[in-house]
């Protein structure tokens, strides 16, 4: 019962960390391919990581860096949560500077700052499979990438704008890669899609309770799907950062009272202090340091 | 002035901290200790370890304790330690002809070779609250009987004598049995990786379809071969000794249903079979297991596929509580980053509606941000 405690460097053992290594090489080598993998039960549920988390178990050396995002803040409960585990059974370096981590891993958003050749960005992957909801059967979806057979994916899009002007996807944004494969690039915001496009960094995908991985090797194709008359556009928000005044950055919408007052900050919780720190002040600052 | 939210860290640990001291519960009873869990949970232990797929009573009462009872959370908790436990071998597999029988009945016979015997059952109980529990009133000794070990006949090894029911099935003499636990599942699936999925699926969940079956939903005709409990040796070939070791008893539930008969050009009629195998005492899950395990098996005998139950990816993709729980109880994970994104554009598209009908933008809303 004493050995309970004792776990292997970043919890996995070697031999399963192998085994999820040669997925990841595979999944490097065939871009946008999911691999399936023989996924772990993890000491965190399923939906809250345990993708992601093995991918970084299984990369993961001492002398890296870690970062841990969640909806592109530091301190989001799940990402402190991640943090401390990688902590705990890895003993690692951790940061909230996204310029000085090696690796980063995340949910639902890409870090705002560039990232640059050697950096790893890990993804939590709740669905991997880009066709899920046109196609329940796993059996149906595989054969579909087989085939490159994707006229399905343009319908719903095309249905989307026929019925309501838009196309109604506004995160998980399918994606082609590198002029092959459709993919999921996991429930980040579209308009963080274009990070992805030939991107210095290494992208590696982990969905643990679908077992699939699945990878982005750097300076790859990334395109989102679209109509040559209805182009793929991000979001934009009419207002900039009301903390640090970053303009074409994702912001998040904080309600501020019961009477319909609210502010716009960004989610990138690193990139805001970061700014702020460069002496940048948006409305909501400037407005408190007047008052001081 | 809004304050970003800090201090998750803190806030984790507080919580925590409550969990454990509404586990603990109040001070002034004494805790209930692990023994008693094993010995007056013990069923909750079954399932536990049944679903976790990990025959250890104490570590599995330790997990139920550990979850407050959340039967779910416990099978989780043991889960995530099995699955740290390296693979040492493949055992033999277990010969429930020769179980040490505690329970064993029949459906489809008034009497057979070795008998009915009911064991701790709570069949025939009346579900009466008993007060006499309140009080810890002494409980009598059981009568017992002496083993005579001998093995017990199973009912379908009566029938097969007649020939009148499908033989065991073959598989191919190279073959591996599967390990879901070590692969990642890919559809169709041979029967052997099924049923371990089943024996580790969602007691709940396989029940509601194994009555879907009973209730049309891909009906099987199906008939209590026999239900029994015991415990059976695990075995293992050690290469270097040339024989099968015993590793120790574990107690098993097994189920063989006997279903309504198939026949074709090449193969005389006969009754067909859905077997459920469980660790511990669960003759529910068992049953409700032989009944999925069935239903599944339409495409072998060229039924038509129409119900839920016999839909395999449908019902093994499911059928995982650890899994659905995880991937359910998710959505309570922070989600804004991508609510944001769908109220840009629903507010977009609200904008457009207003433009074309002609109803000016309300800005009382954004003034009140100012």
């Amino acid at each position: 019962m004493t050995d309970l405690a004792t776990y292997n460097f970043a919890y996995l053992d070697e031999q399963t960390k192998r085994m999820i290594r040669r997925a990841i090489l595979k999944a490097i080598s065939i871009p946008g391919y999911q691999v399936p993998f023989a996924s772990r039960e993890m000491p965190m549920p399923y939906g809250w990581g345990t993708g992601g988390v093995q991918v970084t178990a299984s990369i993961l050396g001492p002398k890296d860096v870690l970062k841990v995002i969640d909806q592109g803040a530091d301190d989001t409960t799940n990402a402190v949560s991640i943090r401390a585990f990688f902590q705990k059974v890895a003993n690692v370096a951790v940061t909230t500077k996204t310029r000085d981590a090696t690796i980063i891993q995340t949910r639902h958003r890409i870090p705002e700052e560039t990232l640059t050749a050697g950096q790893t960005l890990v993804y939590q992957v709740p669905i991997p499979e880009p066709l899920r909801f046109l196609e329940p059967r796993e059996t149906e979806t595989r054969k579909m990438h087989a085939l490159e057979e994707y006229g399905l994916m343009h319908v719903k899009l095309y249905e989307d704008i026929a019925r309501n002007g838009h196309i109604a996807t506004t995160y998980a944004y399918p994606v082609k890669v590198e002029g092959r494969y459709v993919m999921d690039p996991s429930p980040t915001p579209k308009f963080d899609n274009p990070k992805m496009h030939m991107s210095e960094a290494l992208q590696l995908f982990g969905a643990g309770r679908e077992k699939r991985i699945y990878a982005v090797p750097p300076h790859t194709d990334v395109v989102s799907l679209d109509f040559e008359d209805h182009p793929f556009e991000i979001q934009h928000f009419d207002k900039p950062c009301a903390l640090c005044g970053a303009e074409h950055v994702y912001l998040d919408e904080v309600v501020l009272d019961d009477k319909g007052g609210r502010m716009f900050v960004c989610s990138d919780t690193d990139h805001c202090e970061d700014r702020r720190e460069h002496g940048h002040a948006g409305e909501m600052l400037a407005r408190q340091e007047a008052a001081e | 002035m809004y304050v970003a939210v800090k201090g998750g860290e803190a806030a984790i640990a507080n919580a925590h901290q409550l969990l454990a001291d509404r586990r603990r519960g109040d001070r002034s009873l004494p805790a209930i200790s692990i023994d008693q869990i094993v010995a007056q949970l013990g069923l909750a232990v079954d399932r536990v370890m049944a679903e976790a797929s990990l025959y250890d009573r104490e570590l599995a009462a330790l997990a139920v304790r550990q979850a407050r009872g959340d039967m779910i959370e416990a099978i989780f908790i043991l889960r995530a330690y099995r699955t740290t436990l390296p693979r040492f071998g493949m055992s033999v597999p277990v010969d429930t002809a020769s179980m040490k029988i505690e329970r064993r009945i029949s459906a489809t016979y008034k009497d057979l070779p070795g008998g009915q015997l009911l064991g701790p059952t709570f069949d025939y109980t009346h579900r009466l609250l008993d007060p006499s529990l309140l009080a810890d009133e002494p409980v009598a000794e059981p009568l017992r009987r002496t083993a005579d070990g001998s093995s017990m006949m199973r009912v379908s090894d009566i029938l097969a004598g007649e020939g009148l029911i499908e033989s065991d099935g073959q598989m191919p003499e190279d073959h591996v049995p599967g390990d879901l636990t070590r692969e990642p599942l890919e559809f169709p699936l041979n029967r052997d990786l099924r049923l371990q999925a089943l024996a580790r699926g969602d007691e709940g969940f396989l029940l509601a379809l194994a009555y879907s079956t009973q209730r049309g939903y891909a009906r099987t005709h199906p008939f209590v071969g026999e239900v029994r409990i015991g415990e059976v040796e695990v075995e293992l070939d050690i290469p270097e000794l040339g024989f099968a070791v015993s590793l120790g008893p574990v107690q098993v539930t097994e189920c063989q249903m006997v279903n309504q008969f198939q026949g074709s050009a090449k193969n005389p009629p006969q009754f067909t079979r859905g077997y459920g195998l469980v660790f511990g005492q669960s003759e529910r899950k068992a049953m409700a297991m032989s009944l999925v395990d069935r239903a599944l098996r339409a495409q072998e005998f060229g039924e038509d596929i129409v119900a839920p139950a016999q839909d395999e990816e449908f019902v093994i993709s499911h059928s995982d509580n650890v899994q659905a729980t995880g991937f359910v109880e998710h959505l309570k994970l922070p989600h804004y980053v991508d609510f944001q994104a769908e109220l840009d554009l629903v507010r977009r598209m609200r904008a457009e509606y207003d433009a074309r009908n002609g109803i000016e933008k309300n800005e009382t809303i954004r003034d009140a941000a100012e």
